[in-house]
């Protein structure tokens, strides 16, 4: 029994971290660039919710609403200032400026919100389901982020197969130039995936602190890793691969963690990250791109 | 190539010799200014870690600035570099070895054992591309970081207990001692790495990248960078030569981390000293000081380890700053209409067509 | 041209450390002869940063009650904290800056790692340390006899909580959740496992986390439950143990939960439900809600200067500034003293003074050569709540 109990908790972290990697992996695949700052748009989207739920009691709904504008907005005004000028520079110059915004992010919340841990109060108000005479609990929030992630999921891809901006990111995923040549708006729609990877970051933030009730700046940079790997793991710029990488990842860290060591279970997750890439050298679900020669 | 070879050749050189001019003079200021008194503490103090960020600077930019290739573990090779040393030199610290030759073992120990780890992650690594042999570095290091985090090694009068569980489990006489005690670390390694110890160890890393950039290896290594399928087709041994390149990365890593282990009295593998920030904060020296450039990394190195120091008076702002200061020059020194900019205003002049030729290279 | 600029930067900031250093070296050490310098030492950013926080506000307040009341034999303190996040290396570098500044007493580190390394310069240097809360035994032994502590060490703890189990017949079937990866919880786990043999407890489950996945205690909750334990003992911080009491909750599991000091603070998190907190034992030598009046003062100054209820941290710290003037007077050390001579002085009146202090109970805070100090640490347990001692 405990062993579903540990699945259950695993597909839950893994969906989490299946949205977050969504952020990691969209961006990669348009802007070829590593956005380590994604992390920490995550804990400022909990910031949000945190302080309008708290401070200012508006409902859950409202505040969660606020948050995802709010990030979304953050996306696309960091990508603006920080990572545009670089978009012809060597993509190591744009890794480090993305590292130099999340210094900034971390700072400016330990500056303004304290450094402090505060609780989060669980935005969910499903219950907690039990099962086998209450051996197996189920809790609403693990509900509410499954279901979460596979209806963005669902959403994301109809989004892309349907719609003209969709297809533009996959054109210029493909190719930025060509893409530029047939009339696709290469800025608008890079500024446009850091705006939708930017507002699944407020979602999954506050399911992450909504499962794990704890906020701090410091919260974003360890999913964020983990969401990182979780893309890679998948194949990255693979939307399928995010989800089956995150979910793998958050199943094997939790059964690590149970019946290995709870102590190695970061590189319990991180060794079968390297066996898969030796083995698939481009992830799960990543292209094996020819070389041309 | 050919054609500008021995022009090439004498430009490097000069900036060879330049580099090693730099860190001497430096050295003869600095030792000058301690002897007058003219140094506060705090830069006394600095010394030792800036040597020490210097030199796994310039090992990582052999790695990413002439092999091309992007490692986020490196933090790892140093961590392996410290820990191996600082067992090493806890043992012998009874035995009543002579403490320079114990302290020298300790480098070639700590050297050795990266290089070796260095090794052995390479052969699979280096088979992957890109940002995927970036997050698989990442890995390891945090795999070593993470390992050592669970080791408990002790010594007593039957030898050595070893345990990967806790201490109790080690089994140990009353006489035991602790010298790997898990997550506290080691403690009380001695404290013997100075000054003029890291310019030395400074020294001795350039000389070893230089000679390697600039040999028929280094060619080799930097055509596989510029073009692997064309190096490949002239029979240029890929694997030998990345694996060259990565080892001897690791290994200057590594005496990095041999002096970051004998500097301070406690030795532990933390996120912050040992994890993935680390790696990155490396390759921030590397990219911010120009890829290619050993001169570059020293300076960026001891740029970004002084300003959070010299910073201290804005109190809890000082990271804030520190960031904003870290983009701006990123934005200053890669983006293109910075550069644009910065082409056509005077500066340029002052150092006349050289620089130039600089540039475009 | 890149380089350039880089080399103009480095060349402002040498001057700028240069400047720094000639200001210093000129008046040889202090600005102002007549006071006493005090240096504090703690993570103010970073993941930790909460513990400096603490610590550099209680030993604020504390510098601030003695000079409004006149200072230390008529003269006035003159206060500096510097930042560590945490980390061994950036530590000595805040001890440097300190020097530089003409620190004669050092009040810190905060956390343990980097206060080892500090232990060891400030021995060969023969400067006086005070630490409010690093608190493994090796903090000491790094030092020359020149550094005390204020908190309880780790082992005392360890020993402690298991005597307190056993000796009140709670439950014996116990499971532990540790932080493998910090010295603190570590060192007291230890402790408490061999004491727990000794005293014939019954620990069926056992389980660590690290500093990288401190979010998440589902796995290690499900396997006390299983293993049947009753009582929970949280050798951990109160950020974790306040996650671990609400995904208890959820799973329905609830046995009786025992913390130790670094528990203290539980019922300040913000925003946390306190009932979950309901019945949670544990041992501290400070509780904010205390009757004490001066506790009472010192939780409504550190409410109205700082908006948040101080912690054992900064109860530490207080009292380490109060020990500190405490040795000062017994000594008779002047202001005009170097770091050393004073480092002589206060080492020998340490052992002499006895204070109440905010943490010190009935019996006051004591301590012995070897810079450990003498507390008894009280059981509380939370009702409504509240602190009630038990």
């Amino acid at each position: 029994m405990s062993f579903i109990s540990y699945l259950i908790n695993g597909v839950s972290l893994g969906s989490i971290y299946a949205i977050i990697a969504l952020g990691y992996t969209m961006v990669y695949g348009i802007a070829k660039m590593l956005n380590f700052a994604h992390g920490d748009v995550i804990m400022i989207g909990c910031y949000i919710v945190f302080v309008l739920m708290g401070s200012f009691h508006l409902n859950s709904t409202v505040s969660i609403i606020a948050a995802v504008i709010g990030c979304t907005v953050l996306g696309v005004v960091i990508e603006k200032i920080a990572y545009k000028p670089l978009r012809k520079a060597s993509p190591l110059a744009v890794l480090i400026t993305a590292i130099g915004v999340s210094y900034f992010l971390q700072n400016f919340a330990l500056i303004l919100f304290g450094a402090d841990t505060k609780s989060f109060t669980s935005v969910v108000s499903i219950p907690t389901i039990k099962l086998a005479g209450g051996d197996l609990t189920i809790s609403g929030v693990t509900i509410a982020t499954v279901i979460s992630c596979i209806i963005i999921m669902a959403a994301l891809m109809i989004f892309i197969k349907k719609s003209k901006s969709g297809q533009a990111m996959l054109a210029v995923s493909e190719d930025k130039d060509a893409a530029q040549l047939m009339g696709v708006n290469v800025n608008k729609t890079i500024s446009l995936t850091f705006a939708i990877g930017s507002g699944l970051a407020a979602i999954a933030g506050v399911l992450l602190c909504s499962a794990y009730p704890t906020l701090s700046p410091y919260t974003g940079a360890m999913p964020g890793i983990k969401a990182f790997t979780a893309a890679v793991f998948g194949g990255i710029g693979s939307i399928p691969g995010a989800l089956i990488g995150g979910i793998l990842l958050g199943v094997i860290e939790i059964l690590g963690r149970a019946y290995i060591s709870s102590q190695l279970s970061d590189a319990i997750v991180f060794a079968v990250l390297i066996i898969v890439l030796l083995v698939k050298p481009t992830g799960l679900l990543g292209k094996q791109v020819q070389e041309k020669v | 190539m050919k054609k500008s070879n021995m022009k090439s050749i004498n430009k490097q050189t000069k900036s060879m010799l330049i580099t090693y001019a730099m860190v001497i003079a430096v050295f003869i200021i600095v030792e000058i200014m301690i002897s007058t008194g003219m140094m506060s503490s705090l830069m006394q103090g600095l010394l030792v870690p800036l040597c020490i960020y210097s030199i796994v600077a310039i090992g990582l930019n052999l790695c990413v600035g002439y092999l091309g290739e992007l490692s986020l573990g490196h933090a790892g090779f140093m961590c392996v570099g410290a820990f191996s040393s600082a067992v090493f030199s806890k043992c012998m610290m009874t035995s009543g070895m002579n403490e320079t030759l114990r302290f020298i073992l300790a480098l070639l120990i700590g050297t050795v054992v990266a290089a070796v780890f260095g090794w052995l992650i390479g052969i699979p690594v280096l088979r992957l591309r890109g940002d995927y042999l970036a997050i698989v570095t990442l890995a390891f290091g945090e795999i070593i970081k993470n390992v050592i985090n669970v080791m408990y090694l002790g010594r007593d009068s039957k030898g050595f207990h070893f345990s990967i569980k806790d201490s109790a489990s080690l089994n140990m006489q009353a006489d035991g001692k602790m010298i790997i005690d898990g997550a506290k670390g080691i403690v009380g390694t001695p404290n013997q790495s100075t000054f003029v110890v890291g310019i030395i160890i400074i020294l001795i890393s350039l000389f070893v990248s230089f000679n390697l950039v600039n040999s028929r290896t280094g060619r080799a290594i930097m055509a596989i960078r510029d073009n692997r399928i064309a190096a490949e087709s002239v029979g240029i041994n890929i694997t030998k030569y990345k694996l060259m390149a990565f080892t001897i990365s690791a290994a200057i890593a590594g005496a990095g981390g041999v002096l970051y282990a004998h500097n301070l009295s406690t030795l532990t593998a933390l996120p912050a000293n040992f994890g993935y920030n680390m790696s990155i904060m490396i390759l921030v020296f590397v990219v911010l000081g120009g890829m290619g450039s050993f001169r570059g990394s020293i300076i960026a190195a001891v740029v970004l380890t002084m300003l959070p120091e010299v910073l201290r008076g804005l109190a809890d702002y000082r990271m804030l700053i520190y960031a904003i200061v870290l983009i701006i020059m990123m934005l200053f020194n890669w983006a293109p209409k910075a550069i644009e900019w910065r082409e056509k205003h005077s500066l340029k002049r002052m150092f006349g067509k050289k620089e130039k030729a600089e540039e475009v290279q | 041209m890149r380089k350039f600029i880089s080399v103009m930067l480095v060349a402002a900031m040498a001057v700028t450390a240069l400047t720094g250093c000639g200001s210093n070296s000129s008046s040889s050490s202090k600005k102002d002869a007549d006071k006493y310098y005090i240096g504090g030492i703690g993570p103010t950013t970073g993941a930790t940063a909460i513990y400096g926080t603490a610590v550099k506000n209680g030993a604020q307040i504390a510098v601030d009650e003695i000079n409004a009341a006149g200072g230390i034999n008529g003269k006035q303190i003159e206060y500096r904290f510097e930042d560590d996040q945490n980390d061994a290396e950036k530590a000595v570098n805040a001890y440097n800056t300190l020097k530089d500044w003409g620190m004669q007493m050092l009040v810190g580190t905060t956390t343990t790692a980097p206060c080892i390394a500090v232990a060891g310069k400030t021995a060969s240097d023969n400067v006086f340390q005070i630490t409010p809360s690093a608190s493994s035994p090796d903090v000491l032994s790094s030092g020359n006899g020149n550094v005390f502590q204020v908190c309880f060490t780790d082992p005392n703890q360890g020993v402690a909580s298991a005597q307190y189990i056993a000796e009140n017949k709670l439950p014996t079937k116990i499971g532990i959740i540790y932080d493998s990866s910090d010295v603190y919880s570590s060192g007291i786990e230890e402790k408490f496992e061999a004491e727990a043999k000794t005293q014939g407890l019954n620990i069926v489950s056992k389980a660590a986390f690290t500093a990288d996945s401190k979010t998440d205690f589902g796995t290690q909750l499900q396997k006390a439950k299983d293993a049947g334990a009753d009582l929970l003992f949280l050798p951990i911080y109160y950020q974790e143990a306040s996650i671990i009491l609400k995904q208890a909750d959820t799973m329905g599991y609830k046995p009786k939960f025992f913390g130790v000091d670094g528990m203290d603070g539980i019922l300040t998190v913000e925003n946390f439900d306190t009932k979950l907190a309901e019945d949670v034992m544990l041992l501290t030598p400070f509780a904010a809600d205390a009757k004490n009046k001066s506790v009472q003062n010192f939780v409504k100054t550190y409410k109205e200067k700082y908006k948040d209820t101080p912690n054992q941290f900064a109860a530490d710290s207080y009292d380490a500034v109060y020990a500190l003037k405490a040795a000062i007077e017994e000594s008779k050390a002047t202001t005009d003293m170097s770091a050393s001579d004073m480092c002589d002085a206060l080492k020998g009146a340490m052992t002499k003074i006895k204070m109440q202090g905010l943490t010190g109970g009935e019996d006051g805070l004591t301590w012995n050569e070897s810079g450990e100090v003498t507390k008894s640490p009280k059981a509380v347990i939370i009702k409504n709540g509240a602190y009630k001692a038990m």
